[in-house]
């Protein structure tokens, strides 16, 4: 056993070392299961309307795929600082914990900023809404509610960084962040999707 | 905790976490909304119990049918299953509560905040008209706000639905007492396990059909709007990816009830128990494969019909093994007739019909007869009533004393049974000549001279009888309030776990864990001469959840922003959102670390029995 291991109080999981981190482990396990399910119907409907332009702008016409691939470098990179967090979590490494999750929120800002101007741009550039085409509601619901997702998710660690910064980690405090370490990969998962089946399709499909 | 128990009553109640109150106000607010979507059915048989027949007219006429569907299976099936998954699941299980008994309490306020909501729009100038189904494009162009009621009514409590379930299933597969291992598990604990998982992957596909619905109505989007190059048969698909496996979601833990009931009243194991477990599981998978019956006519091409028409056939086999298996464990039993065994036996030829009709309809050149026409509502009520409905009563009957402490009057529950079952034929049966001589569903009246009159009727007047059966019940229930007498720990000579502790069950249920020997523990305890379950630890404290206000608040919240939206008052609306977070945030800066009762406080028995 190294001497780290021997300071480190915690056990090797602490996200789920009492019954209590062990049921939120696997209710988020179950949430993220239902998330799946409504994003599938999400991704289903956009399938079946993304050639519904009602004889307005096409995807082709409309997206920049340079935009889309920074906003999905952001997000990307911010999947792998949280994975940093989840480390420093795991080896009891509070503050490092802390920091690499400052940077995921911030990362995540940055991506939600880029989403916002895209929107923006689409509205008043070409007019392309919610209500101008079948497409354009099943875009704005599809890409908008992954942006809810984004912008819950730093709500989120916000409160989390906010409420526990001066306790430390423990068994009470792990699972807590652990779980929004989850949550945050299953967003960048949707993105990916999205990436591929709104933008890149969108471009070549 | 000592002033736990100085509490005002009301508070009590809005803020318990306790599994045991959540059931039983499930079970309150659900035989509410039983009760009154049993009057819109009986006013909806009053307005065809003559040919052209001026009653309620056609407008209401169609209120009352969408708010019959939508209230009797959102807000009478499934609170009732789920106050006897919270009442009964953790006892049977030998835990001493749920995983998430603030996400348990939370589930229920959404529902009901949902529940009212929906209910409003008879007050608030016309409730939803659109079926229960709420098809488009006549969901997105009817006019008023009834639908908007719909849209947004389930939603909040379909939302209660969902996180119920993950905590049902974290419930079961987390916090089993030592040796209930899975093969172990009661049918009823095995089956609301299955449903629960439906309900996780059923449900979200409803949140997006009907916010996808409350787009297209509030905020003027094109999803369903074929002019704008929309699709109105997507809402359909969505709705029935869900809808399909909502029909399992309300019969399977009815199927477990039953298999609960048969074997104690034929004083035998079940038949078969893994044979059940599997077939459960199977009718769970194959209950997505299936949503396309519903749609065999919208003409999605002879593969899709057949492929949906084959995974619909199916479903009949394990459905059939659960029939042999209920009664081959009859076989040889020493069977008694209590009114919970009625219903269970009732159910069994009831539910077959149902069956039979269903693959029936499953075969697409013949659904093409059958489609929108009595058929389909002879079938479906023989397989909801049938099977759910009497899966309810049989449950009522058979878990009261264990949820009230009394034990209901029998004469009085069988003479609800007879009346019921009678009235439950006179009214459904009849429905499939209506049906396959051309009466279509969902239309207020018919013309005389079509030899409709008849049987229309009778069924008019089996609805009188169901609705007297249903207020024998209420009387029963009233009586036994009153005068009834105290209920033994275990009444039936139970085999499951919930049958050894106290009726009705202290709070923190299980003083000192049970250790779980094998299938039907508390049968196997007593034949070996045990008077109490073993214990699998040292008597201790035991921690129990703070009581919060915050799942109350968070429901109203939504409500309040619901009920806005409808109208489009949205600063108000947003209030309402804002509400429901300022309750989420506070929940996660606040640390809730419970209480302890002293092992000194439990009473002398620890709540082992008598």
């Amino acid at each position: 056993m190294s001497a780290k291991e021997t300071m480190s109080k915690l056990p090797a999981n602490p996200e789920r070392a009492t019954l209590d981190g062990k049921n939120k482990f696997l209710g988020f396990w179950f949430f993220l299961g239902g998330e799946t399910v409504l994003f599938a119907s999400l991704f289903g409907v956009y399938l079946g309307l993304r050639n519904s332009t009602n004889g307005g702008v096409t995807s082709n016409e409309l997206f920049e795929l340079p935009l889309v691939f920074i906003a999905t470098m952001i997000l990307l990179t911010s999947s792998l600082t949280s994975v940093f967090a989840t480390m420093a979590l795991k080896t009891n490494h509070f503050k490092r914990m802390i920091g690499w999750f400052v940077v995921t929120a911030i990362l995540g800002l940055g991506f939600l900023g880029l989403e916002i101007y895209e929107f923006n741009h689409y509205v008043h550039e070409y007019g392309h809404t919610m209500q101008s085409s079948a497409w354009g509601s099943a875009f704005y619901t599809l890409v908008g509610t992954h942006g809810a997702h984004v912008t819950a998710g730093i709500v989120w660690i916000a409160l989390l960084i906010f409420r526990n910064m001066r306790r430390g980690m423990d068994l009470y405090t792990a699972p807590k962040f652990y779980l929004f370490a989850l949550y945050w990969h299953f967003i960048d998962v949707v993105w990916i999707f999205i990436f591929t089946v709104v933008y890149l399709m969108g471009k070549v499909g | 905790m000592s002033d736990y128990k100085k509490k005002n009553p009301v508070w009590d109640w809005l803020t318990t976490v306790d599994h045991k109150k959540i059931g039983i106000l499930y079970l309150v607010s659900g035989a509410f909304f039983f009760l009154l979507g049993g009057l819109e059915a009986i006013l909806l048989r009053v307005q065809l119990l003559y040919p052209e027949f001026d009653f309620v007219g056609a407008a209401t006429f169609n209120q009352l049918l969408t708010m019959h569907g939508t209230t009797m299976i959102f807000l009478a099936a499934m609170p009732l299953i789920f106050g006897f998954m919270n009442a009964i699941i953790p006892l049977q299980i030998g835990a001493r509560d749920v995983a998430f008994p603030f996400i348990n309490s939370l589930g229920f306020w959404l529902f009901s905040a949902g529940g009212i909501l929906l209910n409003l729009g008879w007050f608030m100038g016309g409730a939803p008209d659109a079926g229960w189904t709420g098809y488009a494009p006549l969901s997105t162009t009817s006019p008023g706000n009834g639908v908007d009621f719909y849209v947004l009514g389930l939603q909040i409590s379909g939302i209660g639905t969902l996180i119920g379930g993950i905590n049902f299933l974290v419930t079961i597969i987390n916090m089993r007492a030592p040796g209930m291992t899975f093969m172990r598990m009661p049918l009823f604990t095995w089956s609301s396990f299955i449903t629960s998982g439906l309900i996780l992957f059923a449900f979200p596909a409803l949140t997006i059909g009907l916010a996808l619905l409350m787009f297209d109505r509030l905020f003027g989007t094109q999803f369903f709007a074929a002019e704008a190059g929309g699709n109105p048969i997507i809402y359909e698909h969505l709705f029935w990816i869900f809808g399909h496996p909502e029909v399992y979601i309300l019969v399977l833990p009815a199927f477990g009830m039953f298999s609960e009931i048969i074997a104690t009243f034929s004083r035998k194991r079940l038949f078969g128990y893994s044979a059940m477990v599997f077939a459960t599981a199977l009718i769970g998978f194959l209950g997505f494969m299936v949503w396309v019956h519903h749609m065999f006519t919208v003409g999605l091409g002879p593969i899709a019909n057949s492929i949906f028409a084959v995974a619909t056939m199916l479903i009949a086999v394990p459905t059939g093994v659960k029939i042999f298996n209920w009664l081959f464990t009859m076989w040889g039993g020493k069977v008694s007739f209590p009114t919970a065994n009625l219903f269970a036996v009732g159910f069994i030829p009831s539910f077959v019909l149902g069956g039979m009709t269903g693959v029936m309809l499953s075969v697409p050149p013949a659904d093409y007869q059958y489609h929108d026409s009595y058929f389909v509502v002879a079938h479906f009520h023989y397989v909801i009533v049938g099977g759910v409905v009497f899966g309810l009563f049989a449950g009522f009957y058979y878990w009261w004393p264990k949820i009230f402490g009394t034990v209901l009057n029998e004469f009085l529950g069988k003479l609800h049974f007879w009346l019921f079952f009678i009235g439950f034929h006179l009214t459904f049966f009849p429905m499939h000549f209506l049906g396959l001589m051309g009466m279509p569903r969902r239309v207020y009246t018919y013309l005389s001279g079509q030899s409709l009159d008849e049987a229309n009727f009778a069924a008019t007047i089996g609805a009188f009888l169901m609705g007297i059966a249903t207020i024998v019940m209420v009387w029963n229930i009233i009586q036994t309030a009153v005068k009834g007498k105290k209920a033994g720990n275990d009444p039936w000579d139970g085999r499951t776990l919930e049958w050894a502790i106290s009726s009705p069950a202290p709070e923190y249920n299980f003083a000192q864990t049970p250790l779980i020997r094998g299938l039907d523990a508390w049968w196997l305890e007593k034949r070996a001469g045990n008077k109490v379950m073993v214990p699998a630890e040292p008597l201790d404290d035991i921690h129990m959840p703070d009581a919060s206000i915050l799942p109350f608040v968070m429901s109203l919240g939504l409500f309040i922003a619901g009920l806005a939206a409808i109208y489009s008052m949205w600063i108000i609306a947003i209030g309402g959102l804002v509400l429901t977070v300022v309750g989420m945030v506070l929940r996660s800066v606040i640390d809730y670390h419970g209480y302890h009762i002293h092992k000194e406080d439990l009473p002398a028995e620890g709540g082992k029995g008598k």
